[in-house]
């Protein structure tokens, strides 16, 4: 059994039980205390993923190795990210409630799961975990018709997602006989090329597609991250996609990797899509939220162009890329909830005018974070744009490399009209006064964007022992 | 075929099958035989001598969904318990402790419902 | 063969309430058509061995889901003729989607390769050694599988606190029992009496804050009027 393996998950189980109790037998709000616990039981959880030891537990149903470690890091951190992008905000909209903390915990231990998953099963049950909490997050304003409409339509399309993917992989259970990743692999090994498990294969692709929003599964995302309140969307773009996209590394790496040629012309064609998809749809908006949904769908594209080459180089560019692109969004998002005035939360990009004047901090943040998401040296984004393109270019994929280059020269035109509103625009007043935690997220954030090319090394270094691990 | 656990089963399709006969006996019979002659009167519905004033379609609350989806989640934990209930004697003490834990994250679920009120109807 | 007639019977019944699922007009028909679905659904497991499932299906779909149909079908008011309205221009569109989809699954069943013991297992889906459904099952569900059937627990309390963040509202101004505070209540802020046949709250001098006119109502015990006295009678 090994359960000494399972240690941050059980420790975070237990804790979310805790944290229930705790939240609901006080008769006061007990929302920041809950809050904070949740953020010790991360911290917690980190800590023991850190010191965790590799192999497969629970009868091969769970593995652990660098790789799910690197994710779930990063998970953990965005995770941690949304939840202090959430406190000051939820409490302003009236929506300060125990169990929001309590369901970002949940969605988180959804992740850890689904990363961990070495069977079709418990991919399936991490994913539902996920997802659930996530579509109730959606739905957390519930009383503002967009928000409620956001957490329906998340649902039914998530639901639809999840439909597809257990249709896949009862195909797959059905044509090689198990769902233990280890032994599909060898059964697609032995018999490579059966077409029943390539139809469930492209199944469950396209189920994983839709959680992580890749074209052209991508067409709730911009009602979804709009409807939602800010945090949630910020929170949205960033734990859950990188565990989807790592998650789809790994299951295409690890048991279907003799099934290569025939996965990557989907991940080629979806990640396509994504970056063009991205590119031009993002330059008409005005809603700031709905822009950065195009730009999340365009920065999935990239990532998925690591995983269409699928070399070591492809792999590594691939996680660099999501590691970047989690502060990128994090902190971009820490200035989209912060945008308030007079009370009244705003989503507008012209909303943005002036804050170069007026609040020269963020202003300065924001434009570090669109800079380096537009991919302009030498901030993160562009070194997280130079790998995956160097690998897509020694890989011979010329047409993904060029698209991508192309695609980044477009998407630029609407990041940097934003730091052209916010500098050169009039000013529509002074925003609010910034909470202390979205200052903690944004100068963290920040200062990894616009210093990582001093010391890439440590995070190069956990890619490339990721890449060790997955690649074998 | 699986003719054994289908053996057990047949008294169930013969009184499926009795039963379906008494119904359709007992419609077709009424269809055939009675006199029927139907007017508006006749076929509008009858309620306690009133005239039917309102649709019957009326909007239910959404306490009642409340209700309903409590009750399936329940109603699986119990179908958990079927299978362990039947095998305890052979899985053992970490069965057991399977069990318990799976019920005690359910009882916080429990107490959660009970402290916010989600039971009680006014 | 009594089997196999019996397969054709249900299977018949499941086809045709699955297709007036989708055409009935009205949707509570459509949701007891659905009911039906289940039970032949339940006996079609059954005839193929798997009785565990065919039990659950009743319990959970028919008892639980399809009760939870009925509420929601109930509590949306949907105007079914104007959903409808849209069906002679989609219907093209749908057919081809459908008719790909079946191309695919006639592809897949293309491959489909049976294993060497197949024939010997289809005449005994059933366990070896006389094990039945339900006893296979939790064989290994609680030991072997017990890190997904926890995580199956977790799911469980994400959806019930999922459903009560989303759907319960505090009501104000509705009166609860509050148990806790009448058990704790004070004897002593109690008065028993023993009131005469007949007599009125007005001639054993109990009054309401707010006295109505009221006419004399016969009373065998007196009513208390402690201040904290939570409930009602």
């Amino acid at each position: 059994m090994n359960w000494t393996l399972l240690l941050p998950e059980i420790v975070l189980g237990v804790s979310g039980l805790i944290a229930i109790v705790a939240g609901v037998i006080p008769k006061r709000d007990t929302t920041f205390p809950v809050a904070l616990g949740v953020l010790g039981a991360m911290l917690l959880a980190a800590v023991l993923v850190i010191g965790q030891g590799e192999g497969t537990a629970m009868g091969g149903q769970y593995a652990a190795d660098a790789f799910t470690r690197f994710a779930k890091l990063l998970v953990l951190l965005g995770a941690a990210g949304g939840l202090v992008l959430s406190l000051d905000w939820n409490e302003k909209e009236g929506l300060s409630r125990f169990e929001f903390p309590v369901l970002i915990l949940f969605a988180t231990l959804g992740m850890m799961v689904l990363v961990s998953a070495n069977d079709l099963m418990s991919l399936y049950l991490g994913l539902e975990l996920m997802s659930l909490a996530l579509y109730v997050m959606a739905a957390f304003n519930r009383d503002d018709g967009r928000s409620a409409e956001a957490g329906l339509k998340y649902f039914v399309l998530g639901a639809l997602a999840s439909g597809l993917l257990l249709y896949g992989a009862s195909l797959i259970y059905g044509f090689s006989g198990t769902t233990n990743f280890d032994r599909i692999a060898d059964a697609v090994d032995s018999s490579a090329g059966n077409l029943g498990v390539v139809v469930g294969l492209v199944f469950v692709i396209a189920g994983l597609a839709f959680k992580i929003s890749a074209v052209p599964f991508h067409m709730w995302t911009p009602d979804v991250y709009e409807g939602a309140p800010t945090p949630v969307t910020g929170f949205f773009a960033a734990a859950p996609k990188v565990a989807g996209l790592l998650l789809l590394a790994r299951v295409l790496q690890g048991p279907f990797a003799a099934l290569a040629p025939a996965w990557q012309q989907v991940i080629v064609l979806a990640s396509l899509g994504s970056m063009l998809l991205g590119a031009f749809a993002a330059i008409g908006q005005t809603n700031i939220k709905r822009l950065m949904a195009y730009s999340s769908i365009g920065h999935v594209g990239y990532a998925l162009m690591g995983l269409a080459v699928g070399s070591d180089a492809g792999m590594r560019g691939l996680l660099l890329y999501i590691a970047i692109y989690l502060f990128m969004n994090l902190g971009a998002f820490a200035v989209l909830v912060a945008m308030r005035r007079g009370g009244r939360a705003l989503e507008g990009v012209d909303d943005l005018a002036g804050l170069g004047r007026t609040d020269p901090g963020m202003a300065l943040a924001m434009a570090v974070f669109m800079f380096s998401m537009a991919g302009i040296p030498p901030l993160a984004g562009f070194f997280g744009k130079l790998y995956v393109f160097l690998a897509a270019v020694q890989g011979g994929y010329w047409t993904l490399a060029v698209v991508g280059v192309l695609a980044s020269v477009v998407s630029a035109y609407y990041y940097l009209r934003i730091i052209k509103v916010m500098y050169f625009d009039d000013s529509a007043g002074a925003m609010d006064p910034r909470p202390a935690g979205l200052s903690v997220v944004l100068a963290g954030s920040g200062l990894f964007t616009a210093l990582f090319f001093l010391f890439p090394a440590p995070i190069l270094a956990a890619a490339q022992a990721a890449v060790a691990a997955l690649m074998g | 075929m699986t003719e054994p656990l289908l053996a057990e089963y047949f008294p169930i399709l013969v009184f499926l099958g009795i039963a379906a006969a008494i119904a359709i006996a007992m419609v077709g019979g009424s269809v055939l035989a009675a006199h029927q002659k139907p007017d508006s009167e006749k076929l509008s519905a009858y309620e306690c001598g009133f005239e039917p004033f309102d649709d019957t379609r009326r909007r239910f609350d959404v306490r009642f969904y409340l209700v309903a989806i409590l009750f399936i989640i329940f109603d699986l934990e119990v179908a958990f318990l079927f299978p362990w209930a039947v095998t305890l004697g052979q899985i053992g003490w970490l069965g057991f402790a399977s069990m318990m834990g799976f019920l005690g994250v359910l009882t916080v679920g429990f107490i959660y419902e009970w402290r916010k009120g989600a039971l009680d109807w006014e | 063969m009594i089997a196999a007639l019996a397969f054709y019977f249900f299977a018949a019944i499941l086809i045709a309430s699955a297709v007036m699922v989708v055409t009935s007009r009205n949707p509570v028909h459509s949701v007891l058509f659905l009911i039906l679905c289940f039970f032949n659904a339940s006996a079609l497991f059954l005839i193929a061995g798997a009785e565990f499932l065919a039990m659950i299906l009743v319990i959970v779909y028919v008892g639980a889901v399809a009760v939870l149909f009925l509420f929601v079908v109930m509590m949306l008011d949907i105007d079914f003729a104007r959903l409808r309205e849209g069906f002679q221009r989609y219907a093209p569109v749908g057919a081809a989607v459908g008719g790909v989809l079946f191309l695919e699954l006639l592809m897949v069943l293309g491959t489909w390769r049976f294993a060497d013991d197949a024939a010997s297992l289809r005449i005994n889906p059933t366990t070896p050694g006389g094990i039945s459904n339900t006893a296979a099952i939790g064989r290994i569900l609680y030991t072997d599988y017990i890190y997904l059937f926890q995580a199956s627990g977790a799911v469980l309390l994400v959806a019930m606190l999922g459903a009560i963040v989303l759907t319960l509202r505090d009501r104000p101004g509705t009166k609860r029992q509050s148990v806790a505070v009448q058990v704790a209540r004070d004897p002593k802020l109690v008065e028993t009496r023993a009131v005469a046949l007949g007599a009125g709250l007005d001639t054993i001098g109990i009054r309401r804050p707010l006295p109505p006119p009221e006419p004399p109502k016969k009373v065998e015990h007196a009513a208390d009027h402690a201040a904290d006295h939570g409930g009602h009678h």
